[in-house]
């Protein structure tokens, strides 16, 4: 008798095939599922995950554990989602998070019905978050144990009816452990470094992608000042990184940073350092995890990008479904297109991605681009 | 490993190695280990068992001992035929024309298509109708004195159509232009006669029979030009280099006199049950369709497609419910494109995305059938309800 069967998403990395192993010693059915998703054409083999490589070695592992494996292509819905929400992301001015989307559309949804159509009760996968279940509650999701791998930023999309199936096995274990669990288990891993580019950019820069897949992105303008007076002339916002110092072209007596694009107006606005940050933002309309809205105002840690540090806020949902988020201190790096995530002591309570509003009048930063986005 | 119980209907793709020739293996891969190149007694012996595979082979056949290359699979015999035989005939004629139908397998399109790209070659693709037959007279009007070769596949892969070879050999004869067959699918099914065939090159891989993978066998009518293509040794009277596998060819060998002497009775048996399959799932999946011909088709193919369907969740869900089968072409990588031998019968890609081949084996009962039968349907229509990735 099994406590189930369990479908893992595998990648070839080392943490899946942990996580496969682990469910398997605990008695569970496993069964091993890897999603093939879309790399531009030619560049197959350098794509970031689900090379022939990465598809060999999840192979191998399902193998040398004894469970059937499967390949799910996605290539289709990854372009027509993930890959257009990029696109979409930067035409309208901000920056994009599109493993968010891939997580919400793809692996827990068209990976997760493949899972419940061959009779599964669980879908597990090797990111490090932690789940408490009791009984007549709603499934809570939990930062790992290892905080240099905690993975909740990304999966706060998950809502009750995924998280019902979810199981994440290595949410207590710390990233050595895990390297030691596949070392003992003589598991084949993938040679290469874990990288931090998006998977579909294979290594390259976000912008010659841009070019390729969306040129009207290149769109020249001005760049501006707060108050409107023109500075010089950008090549097209979505090559520009809200924070971004070099590259602008234009001489002044301090450096000068970008921080907003009017899309509207087509036009970057350029200031001086002291002028970057902000203490509010507002979300677009947010997912709360256990599936019901908080009843009132609370205070939260909150997470504004995958890498940051969460700081301290005061989290208001609003009836448009929205939430406004006041920082105790101001913050450089408010990135409209990223998520904040709402944290009570290290349980995900929700999050929604950054909005563009309260306007370009705002003043807000980011330091980060796409490429240093890790991959989730 | 998993203690999945499975019930084996994919033996176009290979089937289990028949006992009794492992059996006559064994001394090859033990005691007599010689090179069959070598003088001594360890030499001889070696030697004296490949050339009486050789000489059984060819028997089957109906052909002459010196006719036979042995190679290592299918793959190779359709690779070594087409370049062989191409290069040759340009070397000799300045013959560059290429013509072969648009549903072999890729072993013969891949070389065709890089000997047209790279070799300055030209292809023709013949017509094929609804059922992925090839008539004959369609070669007529395309036979060139400049063609070097006709490659048409015997028994199809992956919709089961039988050819008419032998029509088509009669026409190459008169134009004297070469004909290679692919009859890699056809050895447990067909007799292989090459006089009746009529065909100058066939290939054939013995783990498509119940022998060993990694060996198989080109037939060259004598007298037909071949440029070796692996060069290095004189082995094969210099048609192809290389230390020859005594135990696999002994192995096919041995597969190849068990199939072609034995094979009325299985082939009747699987014909049976092919048509079990055949009528059970056209009666009981809606909007489903038989590909390749009605009746001129391999005794143990079918094969079919179902509208709507993603062909990979469906052999998943078939995989995940004990029945091993297969889409009918490389799928194991979860590629979405659609087949271009179903394309070419003019399915549309909602139709070849969901593709499905049963082959069933000597080994398979009318009650393995009937469970296949009845789990389908079910398993079709939840496929159906999946998104399409």
């Amino acid at each position: 008798m099994t406590r189930g069967k369990v479908v893992v998403a595998m990648s070839g990395g080392v943490d899946s095939s942990v996580a496969a192993a682990l469910l398997q010693q605990q008695g569970y059915e496993v069964i091993g599922m890897m999603l093939r998703l879309w790399s531009e054409p030619g560049r197959e083999s350098s794509n970031r995950c689900c090379t022939p490589q990465a598809m060999s070695i999840a192979r191998r592992v399902a193998g040398q554990l004894g469970i059937p494996f499967y390949a799910v292509n996605a290539q289709e819905s990854f372009r027509k989602i993930v890959v257009q929400y990029f696109l979409d992301g930067y035409a309208s001015g901000g920056t994009p998070n599109p493993c968010l989307a891939c997580n919400r559309q793809i692996r827990w949804e068209l990976l997760l019905e493949r899972a419940l159509a061959l009779g599964a009760d669980y879908m597990a996968t090797g990111h490090y978050v932690r789940l408490v279940r009791n009984p007549g509650e709603p499934v809570r999701l939990f930062e790992a144990v290892d905080s240099h791998k905690d993975q909740s930023y990304v999966l706060h999309v998950l809502d009750q009816p995924k998280l019902q199936h979810a199981i994440f096995p290595l949410g207590e274990l710390t990233k050595p452990e895990v390297r030691r669990i596949a070392a003992d288990l003589k598991l084949p891993a993938a040679t290469s470094k874990e990288s931090q580019d998006l998977c579909f950019l294979a290594g390259q820069d976000y912008r010659g992608f841009l070019r390729r897949y969306q040129p009207n992105l290149e769109q020249p303008g001005p760049i501006v000042d707060r108050a409107g007076r023109q500075l010089g002339a950008h090549s097209g916002l979505a090559n520009y990184t809200i924070g971004q110092r070099k590259g602008l072209g234009v001489a002044a007596a301090e450096p000068l940073y970008v921080l907003a694009k009017d899309h509207a107006r087509n036009a970057l606005i350029a200031g001086f350092e002291h002028e970057l940050g902000g203490r509010e933002l507002l979300t677009q309309p947010a997912s709360w995890l256990s599936g019901r809205v908080p009843a009132g105002d609370f205070d939260a840690d909150v997470k504004i990008r995958y890498s940051a540090r969460k700081a301290a806020a005061r989290v208001t949902p609003r009836p448009d479904g929205r939430a406004r988020v006041l920082f105790a201190e101001p913050l450089r790096d408010i990135t409209p297109g990223q998520a904040a995530v709402f944290y009570v002591n290290g349980e995900v309570l929700g999050g929604g991605l950054i909005s563009a509003e309260p306007g370009v009048e705002r003043s807000n930063a980011t330091v980060i681009t796409p490429q240093a986005i890790p991959v989730l | 490993m998993s203690q999945r119980t499975h019930i084996y209907l994919d033996h176009a793709a290979t089937t289990p190695l028949d006992p009794r020739v492992l059996e006559t293996m064994q001394p090859y891969l033990s005691e007599d280990f010689g090179n069959p190149s070598s003088v001594h007694g360890y030499g001889q012996r070696a030697e004296a068992a490949l050339e009486d595979a050789r000489g059984r082979m060819a028997q089957l056949l109906n052909a002459q001992p010196e006719e036979l290359i042995f190679t290592s699979g299918g793959t190779e015999s359709d690779n070594l035929a087409l370049r062989g035989a191409a290069l040759a005939a340009r070397q000799q004629r300045g013959a560059s024309h290429l013509l072969i139908s648009p549903v072999e397998h890729d072993a013969v399109a891949k070389t065709a298509e890089q000997l047209a790209e790279h070799f300055g070659f030209t292809l023709d693709l013949l017509p094929v109708d609804e059922f992925g037959m090839l008539h004959p007279d369609e070669v007529t009007g395309r036979l060139r004195p400049e063609t070097a070769l006709v490659s048409t596949i015997l028994g199809n892969n992956e919709i089961g159509t039988v050819n008419p070879i032998s029509e088509i050999a009669a026409l190459c004869r008169a134009h004297d232009v070469p004909l290679h067959s692919d009859a890699v699918q056809s050895g447990a099914y067909l007799p292989l006669d090459v006089e009746a065939l009529g065909v100058d090159l066939l290939s054939i891989g013995a783990h498509k029979f119940y022998g060993p993978k990694g060996v198989g066998a080109l037939y060259v009518r004598s007298g037909t030009p071949l440029l070796p293509t692996q060069t290095g040794g004189s082995h094969e009277a210099g048609r192809r280099a290389g230390t020859p596998n005594v135990a696999y060819i002994v192995g096919m060998a041995t597969a190849f006199e068990i199939a072609q002497t034995e094979l009325a009775a299985p082939t009747a048996q699987l014909s049976k049950l092919r048509d079990r399959v055949i009528s059970g799932v056209l009666s009981s999946v809606p909007d489903s369709q038989l590909t390749g011909h009605r009746a001129q088709r391999l005794a143990n193919h079918a094969s079919f497609v179902f509208k709507g369907v993603d062909g990979n969740a469906l052999l998943m869900l078939l995989d995940n419910a004990g029945f091993a089968c297969s889409s009918g072409s490389a799928c194991k990588t979860g590629d979405p494109q659609p087949s271009q031998v179903l394309l070419a019968l003019g399915l549309s890609p909602e139709w070849a995305l969901g593709s499905l081949r049963i082959t069933a084996g000597i080994h398979n009962t009318e009650e393995e059938i009937d469970s296949f039968l009845s789990a389908l349907p079910h398993l079709v229509k939840r496929a159906r309800t999946l998104e399409t990735a």
